[in-house]
């Protein structure tokens, strides 16, 4: 028996760590933002001969551009450039292949500053408005609970601190290796924040039901006790999950690696936080308590295995 | 037979209904042919316009951008495509969504498709110097006057029935004829430029661009006659009348466009894609289902059968919507796979500790049942939640077809996993409760690494 309730000021101090280094990530990195959310030109090519990101890119000002030039996972050249109409295209294209030989264009996004905002913006108010639909729900699917409220916005607190992470990541990965945020990586995000509040619903309909059951017992010992019932079932669905990334991740291979990495990092840091800080914040909510470092403090000789 | 039977007879319709609409993958099954898969994944075009509505009166702005839409439609067509999308977006935009054509699509047909392609009728104007020399020569726009203002002799004046004839003696010729505006206006100018040439140019402003005939020289006819409500341009090659018939038909996109967004994929780029995703989806499935055997048994094997079914009667929904599969699209694909995955392992994972106090394993399954189902149910419930407002969010976003999939995908997943995990995996463990096998009841249990009692 883990005692995840009496221990709960480490686990806040590990989340609240993470999220501290999260958001200072975002604010000193930032998050490259990919064509979706910036306006430009996107222009991926491939070459017959090879030719390296360096060499194209030393030769865009001659043609006339600027521009950054990446080799992307596929090895793929990628020129980002300022909004191009298909005729500058065009030109780009001839000079290009003037210079280095046969080139097949492979994809070209364009977007205007206008398509570029309204999809950013999107992109929040989808978060903002689903969240607040979850909470709303939480709150009703509990309200046979004492205090329903609870509920909800513990539940999207955890969420928040899933989001930060996960972004935080992110603005690291750009930092490092080039990462950019598109519309299928806030899929991505999407998809964890959907995954992480499957995992609190579990968590505190085990809480929900514990608490009716045993009226009596402390409210941190029935958190503890329903956290310890549905750890298996954590377990067991965070491996099944885990053979389908896997097999995306090995087998799809590049196309589809960044959202698999996010969907690793965010399916698993978002049942931490429904088991490690979801549940005790309800404990800390209802008795004011955040608990001590020490161990040694809490009642845990009196926890009571709570069946029946 | 008794109501589980019956229940089990009727997932095994649906089964073989699904695998016959699935397999193979391609094939046309109640008017649908194959899985349609996005842009990402297939290769093809997509393009954003802007309409410029500023002149056009309030009232009227959606019928004008459905004008603009046959147009559009009209230019599409001669690439040969199937069933190329083209829709308003939100208040003044336009989408054009085409699968790759077999030859692929060349930048100037590309740019064609939403070029404002009005068509300018120009006079020639040449300036002399005092020695009677030519200084200047250009083509400036044909004016007149209609109403008290002075106005450009434009294709938006044109009716839409432009068309190539032949007359008695085999010349080929192009007749066209003028709205009211159009007629006052050519009546005017034919009458100033009698004997004198018209060019034809296209777009307008200093941007513009003659129309060059087959011999690479502008067309430019002479005007023979004073011309009102119609007329017919002759000398031109059957070629030319033809071109220029259907570029003064689809030419008369009525606002100014603006191309705001694009997307060029090249098929190359998706093509493996989709085998490997098969691939990748198939090992993943079948990881999932030894796990499951293995550690849950006999629940597994059932588990194992409804993850079967519940793959199928999905991948079947997709296929008869139809659903366009995207990237995101499987992206959410996935994570309903998760779910419908953790729809059965919350049920064992009830039934197991069930098993603990029940004395039967059919007691501990059915109050196992009934104790995961308020998790299943709320936690499916606030992803469809979700699913509505991303869905939403997508369809008005103009780029926003990855939400759009992700939350479709998603939604429908989550709603067959509830009906497999919790109908079918139930029916089928009654049954098996009803057998034998349930005097065994370590068989129910998760694996613990002990050897079986």
């Amino acid at each position: 028996m883990i005692n995840i309730v009496g221990n709960r000021l480490w686990f806040f101090i590990v989340s609240g760590l993470l999220v501290v280094v999260g958001i200072i990530s975002l604010a000193a990195f930032g998050l490259k933002t990919g064509i979706d959310f910036s306006a430009g030109s996107l222009l991926t090519v491939k070459f017959d001969q090879p030719i390296t990101a360096a060499d194209v890119e030393k030769e865009l000002p001659g043609f006339g551009f600027n521009g950054t030039v990446e080799i992307d996972a596929q090895g793929d050249i990628v020129i980002r450039t300022v909004e191009l109409s298909t005729q500058q295209k065009s030109t780009l294209e001839q000079d290009l292949t003037a210079k280095f030989g046969n080139l097949t264009e492979l994809e070209f996004i364009s977007l205007d500053p206008t398509v570029a905002r309204k999809t950013a913006q999107s992109a929040g108010i989808a978060t903002a408005v689903a969240s607040v639909g979850i909470l709303l729900y939480i709150a009703f699917a509990f309200r046979k609970a004492s205090k329903p409220f609870h509920f909800g916005v513990c539940a999207v607190a955890a969420l928040f601190i899933d989001v930060i992470v996960v972004l935080g990541v992110f603005s690291i990965l750009g930092k490092l290796v080039n990462w950019e945020i598109d519309l299928v990586l806030v899929t991505g995000i999407l998809t964890v924040i959907g995954y992480a509040v499957n995992d609190t619903i579990v968590v505190f309909d085990r809480i929900r039901e514990n608490q009716k059951k045993y009226p009596g017992i402390d409210f941190g010992q029935v958190v503890n006790n329903s956290l310890m019932e549905v750890m298996t079932r954590e377990l067991a669905t965070g491996v099944g999950v885990l053979f389908v990334l896997v097999a995306l991740l090995l087998f799809v291979g590049p196309t589809i690696k960044n959202l698999v990495v996010v969907l690793m990092v965010g399916i698993y840091f978002g049942t931490f936080t429904s088991i490690f800080v979801a549940s005790p914040l309800l404990v800390v909510w209802e008795k004011h308590d955040w608990g001590s470092l020490s161990s040694k403090k809490q009642t845990q000789g009196k926890v009571v295995q709570a069946r029946g | 037979m008794s109501r589980n039977s019956w229940v089990f007879v009727i997932i095994l319709v649906i089964l073989v209904f699904s695998l016959w609409v699935l397999i193979p993958i391609d094939s046309t099954r109640l008017g649908r042919t194959g899985i349609q898969y996005g842009l990402d994944l297939k290769g093809g075009v997509r393009l954003l316009y802007k309409a410029d509505l500023s002149s056009v009166e309030k009232g009227q702005e959606k019928s004008t951008l459905n004008d603009v839409i046959a147009i559009v439609a009209n230019r599409v067509n001669p690439l040969g495509v199937t069933e190329p999308n083209i829709e308003i977006w939100g208040t003044d935009q336009i989408v054009v969504e085409l699968p790759m054509p077999p030859g692929g699509i060349s930048d100037v047909q590309m740019e064609r498709i939403g070029r404002t392609a009005l068509l300018e009728f120009r006079e020639f104007v040449q300036t002399f110097d005092d020695q009677g020399n030519v200084t200047e020569e250009k083509w400036i726009p044909a004016t007149g006057t209609y109403n008290g203002e002075t106005k450009i002799l434009n294709s938006s004046l044109f009716k839409n029935n432009t068309e190539v004839r032949i007359d008695s003696v085999g010349n080929i010729y192009l007749y066209f004829e003028w709205n009211e505006e159009g007629a006052v206006l050519f009546k005017e100018i034919t009458t100033r430029l009698l004997q004198k040439p018209i060019g034809i140019f296209e777009g307008s402003g200093e941007d513009a661009l003659p129309l060059l005939g087959d011999d690479g020289k502008p067309i430019a006819p002479i005007v023979q006659a004073i011309l009102s409500d119609n007329g017919d341009i002759t000398g031109l090659s059957r070629n030319e009348a033809t071109e220029l018939s259907k570029q003064l038909n689809a030419g008369r996109i009525p606002v100014p466009l603006e191309l705001v967004g694009e997307q060029i994929r090249n098929p190359s780029l998706g093509s493996d894609f989709i085998e490997l995703s098969v691939r990748a989806g198939m090992i993943g499935i079948a990881a999932v289902m030894i796990f499951l055997i293995v550690y849950y048994r006999v629940p597994g094997v059932i588990a194992a059968f409804s993850l079967a079914f519940y793959g199928t009667l999905t991948l079947a929904i997709f296929k008869l919507i139809p659903v366009t599969m995207t990237l995101a699209g499987i992206g959410g694909f996935v994570l309903s796979m998760g779910m419908a995955i953790d729809a059965n392992v919350l049920i064992f994972e009830r039934m197991k500790e069930e098993l603990l106090i029940k004395t039967t394993v059919s007691s501990a399954m059915e109050s196992g049942f009934a104790r995961a189902w308020s998790a299943i149910w709320d936690s499916n419930v606030t992803t469809i939640i979700a699913c509505v407002v991303l869905y939403w969010v997508g369809d008005v976003t103009p780029f926003g077809g990855a939400v759009k999939g992700f939350a479709l995908t998603l939604g429908i997943g989550v709603i067959v996993s509830m009906f497999t995990a919790v109908l079918a995996s139930h029916t089928m463990l009654k049954m098996v409760v009803r057998t034998d096998l349930s005097k065994q009841p370590e068989l129910f249990k998760p694996y613990t690494g002990r050897k079986l009692a």
